[in-house]
C-alpha cells in the first residue's frame, strides 16, 4: 500500500482552494450563490475523481501486459 | 439571489384600472414582462349567463381589426420575399401604439394592399399577353419554314395524292387548310393520336419545339412548348380539328396564307413585343419602388400590429365593471417585484393622463401559483433541460441549479477524452463569444439553434472531458506521460526477454524494481496506453467509480429531498419517506467487495434493515393521509357554501419515481388522474405486479375551478359522494407506484450507474481503434522499420510522397474523430447523462408538479411569430374549458 504524500495534498490543497476558499472570497453580485454551488459541486466531485484514480492505482492486482518490442522500446526510451 | 434554489414567491395580485389608462398601464406591463393574468373575464358571467364565451368579449372586435392588419402585412412581406426584397431590421423595439392610431395604420396598409394587388394584376395580363404575342412570333417563324419547305416540293405531289380519293373529276390543285397553333409539349403525343384516329390519316401535323422555355404568368414556372401545323382538307375537318385543338387545350394563332403577310405580322409581333417589354419593366420597377418603401418600415409595423393584439387579448381577460367604469384583473406577480410594478403602473397612468391611480391589490389565495424561476443566459439551458422533464411544485427544491455542474461533469466521466473535450470547448467558446452576433442575426436553422441554446452546456462539457480526460490520461486514445511512469523494466534482462520464448510479458507490480511504490500522481499511468490489458484495468476503475459517484449523487437528490419535506412541514414523508431511502441506499453502496473487515456483517445487518424499512416506507402513509384527507373533508363540507372557493389545495403528491401520473389532489375537487403504462422495460422484466389493478385505470373527474362559483357547487356536491371508490383508486395507485419502483430502484440503480461507464468504455476503445488504424497507416505509408508498434509519438515521413499521405490519413482521421466520436458519442453521452439525471437524481426529491410562470411579454411576440399565436391561443383554449 504505498502512498507518496505530495500529490494527496497538493490536490486536496487546490481543489480546496477552489471549494472553500474561493467562494468564501467571491465578489458580492446578483450571481453570488450560484457561483459558489458551481465552485463548490466542482471541486467536491473533480477532486473525488482524482482521489479514485489515485487510490485505484495505489494497490494494482495487475500489472501492464505488453509485447517484447514494446517493453525494450519502454526500456531504452524511458529508462534511461 | 436565491430564487433559483426554490421557485420566487408569488402573489396573487387585483388590479384595478380605469378604462383610459387600461391600454398603456397593459402596455407598460407587456414592456416589463414580469405580470401573469388570470382570466377572469368570464368570472360573473357565466353565474348569469352560461352561454357566453369567448366571442363576446369587449375587445373583440379590437382583435380583429388587428388580425386584419396582420395579414395585410404578411401578404406584404411575402410580396417582398418574392423579390428578395430585404425587409431592415434594425433590432429596434417600438413602442406599442396608441389605440387611436390604429385606423392610421389601417388605412395606410388598406392603401399598400390595394396598390400592391393592382400592380400584380396588372404585371399579370401584360405577362399574359407578351406570352400570346411570343407564341405567335414562333408560330408565324416556324411556319414560315413549313411553308418554305412546301414550296421546294412539287406541288403536283400533294395534289396528286388528294385527287385520288376524288371520283376522278380534277379540278386542279385542291385548296388546303390549315390551322396553326402553339400546345405543351407534354400534350402532343396525345394530341397527335387524336388528329391522327379523328381525320382518319386524312391530317397532316408538322411540329416542331420553341427552344426556350415560355414563363407561364399565373405560375412563374417555365413550361416547354411545340408549335404545330395541321394541314386538312375540308369544312368539316376543320371543326373536327378545332375541337380537338380544344380540347388538348392547345391555342391557336392566325397565320396569314402568303409569305409576304406573314413577314409582315412578324415585324409588327415584334414592335408589340419590344413595347410590351418595357412596360412590363416598368411595371416591375413600380412593384420594387412600392416594396423597397414599405419594406423599410415593415419590421417595426409588425411588431406594432403585434403588440397591439396581445394588448387587446389581455385587457379581454379584465373582468369589466360597468357601474365605476374600471377593468379588474387578477394577475400573478413575484413578491419581489411587487414595487417595480406598482410605479410602472403610476408612471403609464400619468401618460395618459388620468386621475384614477392604478390599484394593486394584494389579495389571499389557497391556489398553487405559478413556478418562476429567474434565470439569465448560463442558466437558462440547464433549466430547460429540467424543465423538460417537468416544471417544479411551487416553490420546490429546483435541481436546475445544480445541474449547472453536475451534468457536465458526469457528462465528462462518461466522455473523458482530452482532445474532444478541446474541441466541443473551443466551439462553444466560439458561440459564446460570438453571442451577440448570432442572436441578431437570426438564423432559421433549428439544428444549429438547439445547440446555439445550449452553448453554455456544451462549453461546461468541454472543460469537464478536458479535466476528466486528463486524468484517464486520454488525449486521441493517446497518453500523457507527465511525472514519469511508475512501472520500469529495469530487471528484466533482454536475453530473458527474448529467448525465453514468450511474446508478451507482465509487469509485476509487487516487484518494487518493476513497480514504484507510489501511483503516478495525477491520473492513470500512462504505460496502461500501449499495454495489452489496459481495458481490463482501467473497466476496474470505472466500474468503482461509476458506482461511487452515482450513489453520491443519488444520495445528494435524498438529502434534497428531505430540505423539502423540511420546508414543506411534511414529517410523515421525512419518517416514511427519507429515512428508509437513506438505509437502501446505504446498503446498495456497501456491495463494493473487501473494503474492511466485518464488512460481511454489517452488510447483512444493513440488508435486513432495508427489507424492514420497505413495509415501513409503504404501508403507513396511506392511511395517515387517508386519516387525514376524512378529516379536511369533514371541515370542508361545513364550507362548502363558501363562495370563494379557492379549491385546488395540493395535499399529497403520490408521483411515483417513475411513471407519470398526476395525480393533483384537490381534497375532491380537482382531480384527473391518468395512468400510464410502464414504458420503462424494467416493468417487464420484474414480475410483481401485486396491487396493480388501480394501474391502467384512467379516471376522469370533472375539473373544477374556483372561477364558477355557483357552477362549481353543484358539481362538488356530486364529488362528495364518490370519495370512498375515490381513496380505493388512490391507495391502489400509491401501492403500485411505490411498490414497484422501490425494487426497481434496487435492482436498476447500479445498472444505470455502471451504464455510464459502459460508454466511456465503447468509446475508448472506438477511439482507440481509429487512432491505431491512423499511425498505422502513416506508419506503412511511410515505410519505417523502426519503432513500428511504439505509439507514442506520430512518426516523420521519411519519403516526400509520405506527405500526402498524411494529408490524406489526416483527413480521414479527423472526419471521424468529429463525426462519430464528438457528435455522435457526444450525443449518446449527453443523452445517457440526461437520464441519469432526470432518472435517478431529480426523482429522489421532484415532485414536478408545477405550471410554469407565462408572464405576458412583449418580449416573445416581438422575437417570435408562432409564440403570439401560440399564446394567444393557450389563452382562448382556457377559456372554453372553464
Amino acid at each position: 500500500m504505498g502512498a507518496s504524500a505530495i500529490p494527496i495534498i497538493l490536490m486536496t490543497l487546490l481543489w480546496g482552494a477552489v471549494g472553500i476558499v474561493l467562494p468564501i472570497i467571491l465578489p458580492k453580485g446578483p450571481n453570488r450563490s450560484l457561483l459558489q454551488c458551481i465552485l463548490i459541486i466542482t471541486a467536491v466531485s473533480c477532486w473525488l475523481f482524482w482521489l479514485c484514480c489515485y487510490m485505484h492505482q495505489m494497490n494494482p492486482l495487475i500489472g501492464p501486459y505488453m509485447h517484447n518490442s514494446t517493453l525494450l522500446a519502454v526500456r531504452k526510451l524511458w529508462d534511461e | 439571489m436565491a430564487s433559483i434554489f426554490r421557485s420566487e414567491k408569488m402573489a396573487l395580485c387585483q388590479l384595478y384600472l380605469s378604462s383610459e389608462t387600461a391600454y398603456n398601464c397593459v402596455s407598460e406591463l407587456g414592456e416589463i414582462g414580469l405580470v401573469q393574468f388570470r382570466d377572469v373575464s368570464l368570472k360573473f358571467r357565466i353565474m348569469l349567463n352560461p352561454d357566453v364565451n369567448s366571442f363576446q368579449k369587449k375587445f373583440v372586435h379590437e382583435i380583429r381589426r388587428c388580425e386584419e392588419m396582420e395579414r395585410k402585412l404578411n401578404y406584404l412581406e411575402t410580396e417582398a420575399g418574392k423579390d428578395d426584397i430585404e425587409i431592415v431590421d434594425q433590432g429596434d423595439n417600438p413602442e406599442a401604439p396608441q389605440p387611436k392610431e390604429m385606423i392610421d395604420f389601417e388605412a395606410t396598409f388598406e392603401k399598400l394592399e390595394l396598390e400592391l394587388s393592382e400592380v400584380n394584376s396588372n404585371a399579370e395580363s401584360l405577362k399574359k399577353n407578351f406570352l400570346e404575342l411570343t407564341e405567335l412570333k414562333h408560330v408565324l417563324e416556324a411556319s414560315e419554314v413549313f411553308f418554305a419547305e412546301r414550296e421546294t416540293e412539287p406541288s403536283s405531289n400533294l395534289d396528286e395524292n388528294l385527287l385520288s380519293a376524288e371520283d376522278g373529276v380534277t379540278q386542279g390543285p385542291v385548296q388546303l387548310e390549315f390551322v396553326a397553333g402553339v400546345i405543351e409539349r407534354s400534350r402532343m403525343p396525345v394530341f397527335e393520336r387524336m388528329l391522327w384516329r379523328v381525320c382518319r390519316g386524312n391530317a397532316f401535323l408538322r411540329q416542331q419545339e420553341i427552344s426556350t422555355p415560355l414563363k407561364d404568368p399565373h405560375t412563374g414556372h417555365d413550361i416547354n412548348k411545340v408549335v404545330f401545323l395541321v394541314v386538312f382538307q375540308g369544312e368539316h375537318f376543320k371543326i373536327k380539328v378545332k375541337r380537338i385543338c380544344e380540347g388538348c387545350r392547345a391555342t391557336l394563332y392566325p397565320c396569314p396564307e402568303t409569305s409576304a403577310e406573314r413577314k409582315e405580322m412578324i415585324d409588327g409581333v415584334k414592335t408589340r413585343l419590344e413595347d410590351l417589354n418595357t412596360v412590363l419593366s416598368q411595371t416591375n420597377d413600380h412593384r420594387n419602388r412600392l416594396l423597397t418603401a414599405a419594406a423599410k418600415h415593415l419590421r417595426v409595423w409588425i411588431i406594432k400590429v403585434r403588440k397591439m393584439k396581445g394588448i387587446y387579448f389581455t385587457l379581454n381577460q379584465f373582468n369589466y365593471d360597468v357601474t365605476s367604469n374600471c377593468l379588474i384583473a387578477e394577475v400573478w406577480i413575484p413578491e419581489t417585484d411587487i414595487g417595480r410594478i406598482k410605479t410602472a403602473l403610476c408612471k403609464a397612468a400619468e401618460l395618459s393622463g388620468s386621475t384614477m391611480e392604478p390599484i394593486l391589490n394584494r389579495m389571499e389565495t389557497r391556489t398553487k401559483p405559478p413556478t418562476f424561476h429567474r434565470r439569465n443566459r448560463f442558466t437558462n439551458g440547464f433549466q430547460n433541460l429540467i424543465d423538460a422533464y417537468a416544471i417544479c411544485t411551487y416553490r420546490e427544491i429546483n435541481p436546475g441549479l445544480y445541474t449547472t455542474t453536475t451534468f457536465p461533469f458526469l457528462f465528462g466521466v462518461m466522455f473523458g477524452d482530452c482532445g474532444h473535450g478541446i474541441i466541443m470547448a473551443l466551439f462553444a467558446l466560439y458561440l459564446v463569444i460570438k453571442e451577440k452576433a448570432i442572436i441578431a442575426a437570426k438564423y432559421k436553422a433549428e439544428m444549429f439553434n438547439m445547440i446555439f441554446a445550449g452553448r453554455y452546456i456544451v462549453l461546461l462539457m468541454g472543460c469537464f472531458s478536458i479535466y476528466t480526460g486528463f486524468i484517464y490520461n486520454d488525449i486521441y486514445s493517446k497518453s500523457f506521460n507527465i511525472f514519469g511512469s511508475r512501472f520500469h523494466v529495469g530487471n528484466v534482462s533482454k536475453t530473458a526477454v527474448l529467448c525465453d520464448n514468450k511474446t508478451e510479458f507482465m509487469l509485476n507490480p509487487a516487484d518494487p524494481a518493476e513497480y514504484e511504490g507510489e501511483p503516478y500522481p495525477m491520473g492513470m499511468d500512462p504505460i496502461w496506453q500501449i499495454s495489452l490489458n489496459k481495458i481490463t484495468f482501467q473497466n476496474s476503475y470505472k466500474m468503482k467509480i461509476s458506482v461511487i459517484i452515482g450513489i453520491i449523487h443519488m444520495m445528494f437528490g435524498l438529502v434534497l429531498s428531505l430540505l423539502n419535506y423540511i420546508h414543506f412541514k411534511k414529517t410523515i414523508d421525512i419518517l416514511f419517506q427519507f429515512i428508509p431511502q437513506a438505509f437502501t441506499e446505504y446498503d446498495c453502496d456497501c456491495e463494493d467487495p473487501y473494503m474492511y473487515p466485518s464488512q460481511y456483517n454489517l452488510q447483512l445487518a444493513l440488508v435486513v434493515i432495508s427489507i424492514v424499512m420497505i413495509p415501513i416506507l409503504l404501508l403507513p402513509k396511506p392511511f395517515i393521509l387517508k386519516q387525514q384527507n376524512k378529516n379536511k373533508m369533514r371541515m370542508k363540507s361545513l364550507e362548502s357554501h363558501a363562495y370563494e372557493q379557492d379549491i385546488g389545495e395540493e395535499s399529497d403528491h403520490e408521483t411515483s419515481s417513475h411513471g407519470k401520473t398526476k395525480a393533483v389532489d384537490g381534497e375532491g375537487e380537482t382531480v384527473l388522474i391518468s395512468v400510464q403504462q410502464e414504458s420503462d422495460h424494467e416493468t417487464s422484466r420484474n414480475g410483481k405486479t401485486k396491487a396493480v389493478e388501480g394501474k391502467g385505470e384512467t379516471v376522469l373527474i370533472p375539473v373544477q375551478e374556483e372561477e364558477e362559483g355557483g357552477g362549481g357547487i353543484r358539481v362538488f356536491r356530486n364529488i362528495h359522494t364518490s370519495n370512498n371508490s375515490y381513496y380505493r383508486i388512490r391507495i391502489r395507485l400509491y401501492f403500485s407506484y411505490s411498490i414497484l419502483p422501490t425494487f426497481m430502484g434496487i435492482v436498476s440503480r447500479p445498472r444505470s450507474i455502471v451504464r455510464c461507464f459502459v460508454d466511456d468504455d465503447f468509446k475508448k476503445r472506438f477511439s482507440s481503434v481509429i487512432s491505431k488504424y491512423n499511425t498505422l497507416c502513416i506508419k506503412v505509408k511511410t515505410k519505417t522499420i523502426h519503432c513500428k508498434k511504439i505509439p507514442i509519438s506520430l512518426l516523420q515521413p521519411y519519403m516526400a510522397g509520405g506527405t500526402i499521405f498524411v494529408y490524406i490519413a489526416f483527413a480521414i482521421w479527423s472526419f471521424l474523430t468529429i463525426a462519430i466520436l464528438v457528435i455522435m458519442e457526444g450525443l449518446s453521452a449527453f443523452l445517457h447523462t440526461l437520464r441519469l439525471h432526470w432518472v435517478e437524481f431529480c426523482s429522489k426529491f421532484m415532485y414536478g408538479e408545477g405550471y410554469a410562470f407565462e408572464p405576458f411579454s412583449f418580449k416573445h411576440f416581438v422575437e417570435d411569430e408562432e409564440g403570439v399565436t401560440r399564446s394567444c391561443r393557450f389563452i382562448s383554449n382556457k377559456e372554453i374549458i372553464h
